[in-house]
């Protein structure tokens, strides 16, 4: 879509770009293309000068087991964090959906963990769990359960996952319940009168239906569990015990500044933005074809 | 669509009954697990921390609030809470205003002019959506130490400010725009800044509203890049000084203390939030389209 009322001049169009291709340049293009650049590289121990090595950071980034287990990590971790926050969303939209008076308070109380930062809702979380004082862990000790997530490897991905999706199930809840609001009732009704129950017009006619906001969710989801989960993670496990919940994103911090291994790390930078490019791709054409203008 | 269920419904598929009585208890059991850390770090920033030591924790509000808050507030752990909340603030505010800002000036240029390259600018923007900080955090990081805008407000803001997002929001609002406006100021020979200000920015005013409560969220939840550039315990942000008031080692972390800056921190994007809530649900799905 084009506009047929334009005005003219090159100038005046240029200038109202520039901050915005000023900004891009140098804290986008640059550092991308810096990363690229160093990954081809292997810098010396006192950081004098550079060796050049080809794809020789890629070769041994894909032959390191911990980095081949941090992809593992973070296609489990993702997918849990996606099914974990979509199912809880899906369930309560639906109850949220059948009600004609209150729907909008429950709302109203359902937004409140969106807007908790991922980090601080790694601290409420942890301060539930914790091995010392936290209550959860304390019932669950009551009850002949020894919860130890700074040792055990499972309970440490269990509790990321859980502090993870909590604010999400806000987020997925409120796109359910709009959709849902969407469906048109006389379908509903026919379908009722035909004498399916409330389960079986859920299965055959409303799932299909939210299919879209389902997909939608799920692209949109993943992309949170890679990118926007580090203050989770840094908070709660610090990528601990023994890297189980070291995510991709977490160990390009952990190796580039922590272990300021910048040749590998620049390596790690240029794999994800080919996964980044993917999953933008993916939810684009997706989006395309949801939206109608 | 909501205001659709506000009419007396047709009755056939709508629970009467114990169903609906079910369906409320169910709905209020879901809340309530939802609700419960939030309200454990409030009963939590209430309580001495000998009270909380002693496990079970109560589950009740206790009668330290103002005690915990003040001193959260005031002296803090690295540094007084107060000055964290601040820097948050002018964070949160510089990249919303920031982004809204510069966007509304490109999606402008893109729509209303036709020039050489426009094409390519339009491309470049775009790209960007491909670039989340997290991805390229060594070599950003290194451009602004190169400025030297570590342990700055300019360094937080400007590398979270350009977003293709914010532009192609615009960018459709502005398509959408009758001709016929354009048209009649460019016969009343209007310079096209004119048009923008006295025309397309009143009418964008809904737009930029409902993108300034989700560009608010975001930059106030930001960690990763805070925990970057900020040394400087002056400069933390209070979702990444959070962190930093645990003890390192063995010490016994200060739960009333942390708990009350985790109540402070999720306040003011709550507010936000739950205060402009119809324009924040129609931003984010606006945004994410």
């Amino acid at each position: 879509m084009e506009k047929r009322v334009t005005f003219k001049g090159w100038l005046l169009p240029m200038l109202l770009l520039a901050p915005q291709l000023i900004v891009s340049g140098v804290f986008f293009f640059y550092p991308a293309g810096e990363a690229v650049w160093q990954s081809l590289f292997i810098p010396d121990p006192f950081g004098l000068s550079m060796q050049y090595v080809g794809l020789g950071n890629f070769e041994y980034l894909f032959n390191d087991p911990y980095y081949r287990a941090s992809f593992v990590t973070t296609a489990v971790f993702s997918t849990l964090v996606t099914l974990v926050s979509m199912i809880p969303a899906l369930f309560l939209a639906v109850l949220a959906d059948r009600l004609v008076k209150g729907a909008g308070t429950y709302r109203t109380l359902l937004i409140w963990p969106y807007a908790v930062a991922p980090a601080v809702a790694g601290v409420l979380w942890l301060f539930m769990f914790n091995t010392r004082i936290g209550v959860v862990a304390f019932y669950l000790n009551q009850m002949g359960y020894d919860w130890n997530h700074v040792l055990n490897e499972h309970e440490a991905m269990g509790l990321v996952v859980v502090a993870s999706a909590w604010g999400r199930i806000s987020y997925n809840f409120l796109f359910y319940f709009a959709a849902l609001q969407a469906v048109p009732k006389s379908v509903i009704e026919a379908a009722a009168i035909d004498g399916a129950r409330f389960w079986r017009r859920f299965f055959t006619i409303v799932l299909p239906l939210l299919s879209p906001t389902t997909f939608f969710l799920l692209v949109v989801n993943i992309v949170y569990a890679f990118f926007e989960t580090f203050g989770v993670i840094h908070t709660i496990t610090s990528g601990g015990p023994q890297q189980a919940t070291t995510i991709l994103v977490y160990k390009v911090y952990a190796d580039g500044f922590v272990g300021q291994d910048l040749g590998s790390s620049a390596a790690q930078s240029v794999v994800l933005l080919v996964v980044v490019g993917f999953l933008t791709v993916l939810q684009f054409k997706f989006v395309e074809k949801r939206v109608h203008y | 669509m909501a205001d659709m269920h506000n009419e007396p419904p047709p009755g056939m598929v709508e629970k009467r009954g114990s169903g609906l009585w079910l369906t409320h208890v169910l709905m209020i059991v879901g809340v309530l697990v939802i609700f419960f850390p939030i309200w454990l770090a409030f009963v939590a920033s209430t309580h001495t921390q000998q009270e909380i030591a002693q496990a079970p924790m109560p589950v009740m509000p206790g009668s330290h609030l103002i005690e915990n808050y003040s001193d959260a507030l005031f002296s803090g752990v690295n540094v007084p809470v107060a000055t964290m909340l601040v820097n948050s603030l002018v964070m949160a505010l510089g990249i919303a205003l920031g982004k809204i800002a510069i966007s509304l000036l490109s999606a402008f240029a893109i729509v209303y002019f036709r020039f050489p390259g426009r094409r390519f600018f339009f491309w470049m923007i775009f790209i960007t959506l491909m670039l989340p900080v997290e991805v390229r955090i060594v070599p950003t990081y290194e451009v602004v130490a190169g400025f030297g805008m570590l342990n700055s407000y300019s360094g937080l803001i400007l590398p979270l400010i350009a977003s293709a997002t914010a532009t192609f929001l615009f960018r459709q609002f502005f398509l959408t725009v009758p001709d016929e406006l354009a048209e009649a100021a460019r016969v009343d020979g209007a310079r096209p800044m004119r048009f923008f200000f006295d025309i397309l920015l009143p009418m964008s005013r809904t737009n930029i509203a409902a993108l300034f409560v989700i560009l608010f969220i975001y930059g106030w939840n930001q960690y990763l890049w805070p925990l970057l550039i900020t040394t400087n315990p002056e400069m933390n942000t209070i979702v990444m000084g959070l962190k930093q008031m645990f003890p390192s080692g063995d010490d016994i972390a200060d739960w009333p203390v942390i708990m009350a800056t985790s109540i402070l921190a999720m306040i003011p994007p709550v507010i936000v939030v739950i205060s402009m809530q119809k324009l924040f649900i129609r931003g984010l799905v606006d945004s994410e389209k």
